[in-house]
């Protein structure tokens, strides 16, 4: 029964989705109140349909219902009830009905949180989410239904969820990622409505940017995830690989931080709004071209998703419908909406200080849009050589990092220049005043920390070290001097808490980048019982392997000694100590003991490998058991790997501080209204 | 004028997601296409003291799978390569990438084993050779061991009537 329900219930929603836009539409034509009114009580039916919709599925997995193909082919009766509900989004059909469910969520979010809003802009943003919700649901129901039947012949079991899917990273990072994809519905519907109502200088940056930021809080969260996960369980020690897939995320990402900037010069100085708008369309757009692109299978990825041609024309035509049309309204209206915004003067004649912060901000979004570009060719060049040439190619590290890297050096040269420069024109002679020594120490910094604490330094090592020091000194120096401006700590308001952090959290990643770049030592070694091994300052002991017995698995569980040379000598570096060298704590101290397992699960056959991994602040040692091979060897990849937390933990600086400054935002709006 | 930039530009992008719709992922082109097999010295699964190298391709036309148990696309393959071996008889020659030599060899028992034998890569270093992508991967050598075909993800009866037998047969 569940299963009908649910499907019926989609259906349900379909329909009120329809009528969100419809009904509204022709209220705010025909001037109805009544019909302008409804949208709001049409997209909370809607959402409690998806959401039943949802739960109910949540629900036929719990309950094993193998009669369902979706269920049968994503999930299995020995799976823990965890996994299984985790399933839920384990394969296609389930990925776009939660997609469906989070877009409902900022609907209801934005249709209780945004009632301030003027009733006509309120309701054209309810239109246009209804209108996507429209498509997507069409798409679920007409392509991709997770709640078909497999009667009358249905498995005893089901085919079970990926192993690889069965991991905490990989449950939370789906939902997380599309929580921030799907949001930029928002800013989307919100440039629609501006460009379609043209009205009279409304602050609709300022309403559009708590949203915006909130998403893009959620985004990175859900890369940074993913980045974690590839790195701890495929057991390949990388955590970014240029992959199709993974492109698709960073885009969105990318546009996403130039539209929360430029957002800042609309909403405080009236500039850029034709750009802003573009922004706001390009950021859903991408998110879209994203799901397009994993989803129709046109590009192969180590991501491995079902191809289905239908599912692809379909979703090039509701891409071409939703980002043709808004582009051309953009064509159409951007004009009418610039001249609304400045009426008394024309959009091109305005006039921006070449030494100001608008300067440093417009530079930034033009390069962070050029470098998204780049992206977006090195993603979309293998399909377009195939289609002219009928070659295929494949575009990979060597592009991304040539072009991609050039394109953001700037970008982050000018992260700080932003916050330390004014509104307005700022004198040459007094910037380079402010900012010398900044410049100044962070090279000293760049280049004095790896001659003191590495062998070996490289230009690359230094320019990426010093991009961090000066993002951190000048973050921390703007941070400063608006204390001071502001007479002590409290006066600052959360955006300005939100700025430094999510900029210190850009100077983090950097370094992490930088770091575990070119320090990382990367070992895949045959090894024997008892034996040592040296990596960077660590000694390595395979002191012992056992078999071992799990719930559903058998396989063999390592036990590696992490041990740190007390004494480092340059001559000593590739040392391998005797037993008893080894044993003597004043010369080697412990500093881990690690279980790396391979699992082999029975009844699927297959095998998993148990990455063991000693975090530090400062640097990991990650040691996976590849195999047994003959003469009691075994085949091990032990990495040392400094400084490769950081980027993660960058990255949730970022996410924190744009989570403080949407709820600075939010406080500041309602107050005053 | 300049604010219709942005539509033109998505409009030949669709264009060309619209004709990127067409083409098939799974014909990876491979470098090795033309090429003389990688070298390797292998044991296999089915006897672990039995040690191969790439000279076995030598002397006839040869279908190599690469294969894991753990992959579920494999499984789906599975039973069409066991139809097509009783029907067929052509030189199959398959690699266990990546895999478990126990798991490996269950899974041969439990749904039947069509290969001559089974190259054991537990470090996937023949696979990495072959520049295996995602498997399963199909690959087509000829007499002189020479690489002339790949095909990427699971075979169909069609790919197999229409692609691989015509020519496996013009190899012969």
């Amino acid at each position: 029964m569940a299963p009908e329900i649910a499907h019926f219930a989609l259906i349900l929603s379909l329909c009120l989705t329809g009528l969100q836009f419809l009904l509204p539409t022709i209220g705010i034509l025909k001037e109805k109140a009544i019909f302008i009114r409804i949208a709001s009580p049409l997209a909370l039916g809607q959402s409690f349909f998806i959401t039943l919709s949802f739960l109910l599925l949540f629900f036929t997995f719990a309950q094993d219902d193998f009669s369902v193909n979706y269920v049968a082919s994503h999930s299995n009766a020995a799976l823990p009830l965890f996994y299984k509900l985790s399933a839920l989004w384990g394969g296609h059909e389930g990925s776009l009905l939660l997609w469906a469910f989070l877009l409902s969520i900022w609907t209801i979010a934005f249709s209780f949180l945004a009632r301030h809003l003027p009733l006509l802009f309120f309701t054209r943003v309810l239109i246009v989410l209804g209108m996507i919700q429209f498509g997507f649901l069409l798409f679920l129901l007409a392509t991709s239904n997770p709640f078909l039947r497999l009667l009358p012949h249905y498995p005893i079991d089901g085919a079970d969820l990926n192993p690889l899917l069965q991991d905490f990273g990989l449950i939370i990072h789906p939902p997380l990622l599309y929580m921030g994809y799907v949001g930029f519905a928002l800013p989307f519907a919100f440039a629609i409505s501006v460009l379609w109502g043209a009205e009279k200088a409304l602050p609709w940056a300022k309403w559009m940017r708590p949203w915006v930021l909130i998403a893009f809080a959620f985004l990175t969260i859900g890369i940074a995830l993913g980045s974690w996960w590839a790195y701890y369980e495929l057991g390949w020690g990388g955590w970014w690989f240029w992959d199709p897939v993974e492109n698709a995320s960073f885009m969105p990402w990318l546009v996403s931080i130039a539209l929360i900037h430029s957002l800042m010069l609309s909403s405080k100085r009236g500039l850029f709004q034709g750009w802003t708008l573009l922004l706001s369309i390009v950021v859903f757009s991408l998110s879209l071209l994203g799901t397009f692109l994993v989803r129709s299978g046109v590009l192969s990825s180590v991501h491995a998703f079902a191809n289905d041609p239908k599912r692809g024309v379909f979703l090039l035509i509701f891409l071409s419908m939703g980002v043709g049309g808004a582009l051309l309204l953009f064509a159409w209206r951007a004009k009418a909406v610039i001249s609304e915004a400045n009426p008394t003067q024309d959009a091109d004649t305005i006039k921006v200080e070449l030494l100001s912060r608008e300067t440093a901000i417009l530079i930034a979004s033009a390069l962070l849009s050029v470098s998204t570009a780049s992206i977006l060719l090195g993603t979309l060049f293998p399909l377009a050589y195939d289609a002219f040439t009928g070659k295929k190619l494949s575009v990979g590290f060597p592009y991304f990092n040539r072009v991609f890297l050039p394109l953001i050096i700037p970008v982050l040269i000018l992260t700080p220049l932003g916050p330390l420069n004014q509104w307005g024109p700022n004198p040459l002679n007094i910037i380079i005043k402010r900012i010398y020594w900044i410049i100044l120490v962070s090279v000293l910094l760049a280049i004095g920390m790896p001659t003191v604490f590495t062998d070996h330094i490289t230009w690359q090592v230094i320019l990426g070290l010093a991009l961090g020091y000066w993002i951190i000194l000048g973050t921390l120096k703007s941070f400063i001097e608006k204390i001071q401006k502001r007479r002590g700590i409290s006066g600052l308001s959360l955006g300005a808490w939100g700025m430094t952090f999510a900029h210190l959290g850009i100077a983090v990643i950097v370094i992490g980048i930088t770091l575990v770049s070119h320090y990382q030592i990367e070992r895949d070694v045959l090894i024997k019982l008892n034996q040592n091994l040296s990596i960077a300052n660590y000694v390595i002991k395979f002191q012992d392997i056992q078999p071992i017995e799990g719930s559903n698995y058998i396989g063999y569980r390592g036990h590696f000694i992490v041990k740190r040379r007390l004494i480092s000598k340059p001559e000593e570096k590739n040392h391998l100590p005797t037993m008893q060298e080894f044993n003597d704590p004043n010369q080697y101290t412990k500093v881990a003991e690690l279980f790396p397992e391979k699992r082999i699960f029975v009844v699927q056959g297959t095998r998993m490998t148990e990455t063991a991994i000693d975090p530090g602040l400062f640097r990991d040692i990650y040691i996976s058991i590849v195999d047994q091979l003959p003469g009691e060897k075994w085949a091990a990849r032990i990495y040392y790997k400094p400084f490769v937390r950081w980027i993660w933990l960058g990255a949730l600086m970022i996410a924190f501080g744009s989570f403080l400054a949407a709820i600075g935002r939010r406080m500041r709006t309602k107050a005053m209204v | 004028m300049r604010f219709i930039v942005p539509f033109v530009f998505f409009i030949a992008t669709a264009g060309l997601l619209w004709k990127s719709l067409k083409l098939k992922p799974a014909e990876l082109p491979s470098v090795l296409v033309g090429h003389k097999a990688p070298a390797f010295s292998l044991t296999t699964v089915e006897d672990p003291t039995r040690v191969i190298n790439e000279n076995v391709f030598k002397g006839q036309v040869t279908v190599l799978n690469i294969w894991a148990s753990w992959c579920s696309s494999c499984k789906k393959e599975h039973p069409i390569w066991v139809e097509l071996t009783k029907k067929y008889p052509f030189s199959f020659i398959s690699v266990s990438y990546h895999d478990d030599l126990k798991a490996a060899q269950q899974w041969l028992q439990k749904s039947g084993n069509p290969y001559s034998f089974t190259l054991f890569d537990p470090q996937g270093h023949l696979g990495m050779d072959y520049g295996v992508y995602g498997i399963p991967e199909t690959f087509i050598l000829d007499k002189e061991g020479i690489i002339r075909y790949r095909h990427a993800g699971p075979i169909s009866l069609q790919l197999w009537q229409q692609t691989l037998l015509p020519l496996i047969e013009s190899l012969r």
